[in-house]
C-alpha cells in the first residue's frame, strides 16, 4: 500500500498515457465496424467473407500481431502506431460481429414498415436500422472498449509506456503491489469507460433501458 | 517482403534444434501449458456451467465473472501470480494464471448451452419421465455441446495467446522467442516466431471449429452453432428488401 501512496503521479501518469492509447483505437474500431458489419449483415456472400477475416484476425496472439505488423506497415517495431494499429484490429475483429447480430436483431415488419412509408436504404439504415440495432451495438463497443484497455498493456513488452509498465517494472524489482496497483487500475479504468458508455448510451438512446453485454 | 524470407529461413534453420530453447521443444511446451490449462479449468467449469444451465442458479455470479475477466489483463496476472507464488515454482504460477483466464469462456460456453435449449425440449424429455439428471444429460448436454465447445474454442485461444505472454517470465513456449528476439533486436528471429504462433492460433481454432460442428447430434438441423461466442443468433432474419 505505500507503495502505491508513493508512486501516485506515476499511476496517474500512466493511466492518463493509457486511455490516450486506447481512445483512438476504439473509436476507429467503432467507426470501421460499422460498414464492415453492415456488410456482413446485408449480403450473404461478403457476410462469409468479412465475418471470415474478423475472426482470423482476433485468433492472431497480440505479441504475434506486434511482430507482424511493423514489416507489413513500414513502421518502427517500438513505435507507437504499431500498439495503436494493432489495437484497432482487434477492435474492428469483435466489433463487427455485434454490429452484424445487432442489425440482424431488427424486427424485420419495422424496416418493412419503413420501406412502405417512404424510406430509402440510405435514411432507413440511418434512422431505423441503426438507432433499433443501437442497444446491442453499445453492447459491442462495451466488450470492445474492456477488451482493448485489457490488451493495451502488452504494449510495454515493445517498449510503449502504459499501465503495463507496473508489471514489467514490478516483477523486476519484485514489487508485489505494483503489479498488484497496476492489475487493479487497469480494472478500474475499464469499469470507468464502461459506465461511461453505458451512460452515453442512455442519454442517447431513450428508447431503451435494458441493455446486456 | 525480404524480412518475411529471412523469418521462414529462421524457422527452416538448423540452429533451431539446438541452442538455449530448441523450436520443437518451444513448441511443445507451448502446446502443453495451453492443453493443461485448459484441462484443468474445463473439470472445474464445465460441472459448474452445467449445474448453473440446469438449475438457472447462480446465473448473475456466472454472467458478472465473465464480464470482468474480460477486463483482467492477462499479462499482469502472470507476472503477478509468479512473484506471489515464488519465482522457483513459475510453472505452477503460470498455469495457475492460464487455468484463472480460461475458466470464464468455459464456464460461459456451458451454462449458455444448456439454457439456450428450448424449453419445450426440457418439457418434453421431463414428460417422458426422465429424471433431472437424466434431462440434464440426456437432453441438455448433448444439445449445448456446439456453444460449450465454443467456449472450449474461446479458452484455448485465449490461453495460446497468454502463453505467449509467458515468454516473459521463463524460457518456454513461441513468445520466449519473441520477448528475447526484442532484447538482441533479431527480427527475423521476432517475425519467425510471431508466423510459428499464428499458425498454431488458426490451427488449433480451426481445429474446434470442426470439432463444433462435429458434435451436433444428428437430427438437429438448427443446433449449428456458427461461431464462437455463446448464444449467437443462428439465423438470419429475412430481409425485407430482398424478400
Amino acid at each position: 500500500m505505500t507503495w502505491v501512496l508513493d508512486n501516485l503521479d506515476l499511476i496517474g501518469r500512466l493511466t492518463v498515457e493509457h486511455l490516450r492509447q486506447c481512445v483512438l483505437p476504439i473509436v476507429l474500431g467503432f467507426l470501421v465496424s460499422i460498414p464492415a458489419g453492415w456488410l456482413a449483415f446485408r449480403f450473404r456472400l461478403t457476410r462469409g467473407l468479412v465475418l471470415t477475416v474478423v475472426g482470423l484476425l482476433y485468433t492472431i496472439p497480440s505479441l504475434a500481431l506486434f511482430a507482424l505488423l511493423p514489416p507489413l506497415l513500414g513502421i518502427s517495431f517500438l513505435s507507437e502506431v504499431n500498439l495503436v494499429v494493432a489495437l484497432t484490429i482487434y477492435a474492428v475483429a469483435i466489433m463487427t460481429r455485434f454490429v452484424a447480430d445487432a442489425l440482424a436483431s431488427v424486427d424485420p415488419t419495422v424496416r418493412q414498415a419503413a420501406l412502405a412509408v417512404g424510406y430509402g436504404p440510405w435514411r432507413r439504415f440511418w434512422q431505423v436500422d441503426l438507432p433499433l440495432a443501437g442497444p446491442v451495438v453499445l453492447a459491442g463497443l462495451r466488450v470492445t472498449a474492456v477488451s482493448t484497455i485489457s490488451l493495451a498493456t502488452v504494449g510495454i513488452l515493445i517498449g510503449i509506456d502504459n499501465l503495463g509498465y507496473l508489471f514489467t517494472n514490478g516483477y523486476q524489482r519484485q514489487i508485489v503491489a505494483e503489479i498488484l496497483a497496476g492489475v487493479v487500475a487497469v480494472v478500474l479504468v475499464a469499469l470507468v469507460v464502461d459506465l461511461l458508455l453505458v451512460l452515453t448510451g442512455r442519454a442517447l438512446m431513450p428508447w431503451s433501458r435494458k441493455v446486456r453485454a | 517482403m525480404n524480412v518475411f524470407a529471412d523469418a521462414v529461413a529462421w524457422i527452416f534453420s538448423p540452429d533451431r534444434l539446438t541452442g538455449a530453447l530448441p523450436l520443437p521443444e518451444a513448441i511443445w511446451t507451448h502446446l502443453a501449458f495451453t492443453f493443461v490449462a485448459v484441462l484443468i479449468a474445463a473439470a472445474v467449469a464445465i460441472p459448474a456451467g452445467w449445474a448453473i444451465g440446469h438449475t438457472g442458479r447462480g446465473r448473475e455470479i456466472a454472467v458478472a465473472l465473465s464480464g470482468a475477466a474480460r477486463a483482467v489483463p492477462s499479462f499482469g496476472l502472470v507476472l503477478l501470480l509468479v512473484l506471489v507464488l515464488g519465482v522457483t515454482h513459475k510453472v505452477a504460477a503460470s498455469v495457475t494464471a492460464f487455468v484463472l483466464l480460461a475458466i470464464p469462456p468455459i464456464l460461459a460456453g456451458a451454462y449458455a448451452g444448456v439454457e439456450a435449449v428450448e424449453r419445450r425440449v426440457v418439457d418434453g424429455a421431463r414428460s417422458v419421465g426422465m429424471t433431472g439428471r437424466q434431462v440434464l444429460f440426456k437432453a441438455e448436454v448433448p444439445l449445448g455441446l456446439p456453444l460449450l465447445i465454443g467456449g472450449l474454442r474461446s479458452a484455448t485461444l485465449q490461453v495460446v495467446a497468454t502463453v505467449t505472454l509467458a515468454g516473459y517470465v521463463g524460457n518456454w513456449g513461441l513468445g520466449f522467442y519473441i520477448v528475447q528476439g526484442i532484447q538482441i533486436r533479431d527480427f527475423s528471429q521476432i517475425l519467425g516466431a510471431a508466423l510459428l504462433i499464428v499458425v498454431l492460433a488458426v490451427v488449433l481454432d480451426a481445429l474446434f471449429a470442426i470439432l463444433q460442428r462435429v458434435v451436433v447430434p444428428r437430427g438437429v438441423a438448427a443446433g449449428r452453432a456458427p461461431d464462437d461466442a455463446p448464444a449467437r443468433r443462428r439465423r438470419r432474419l429475412p430481409d425485407p428488401t430482398t424478400a
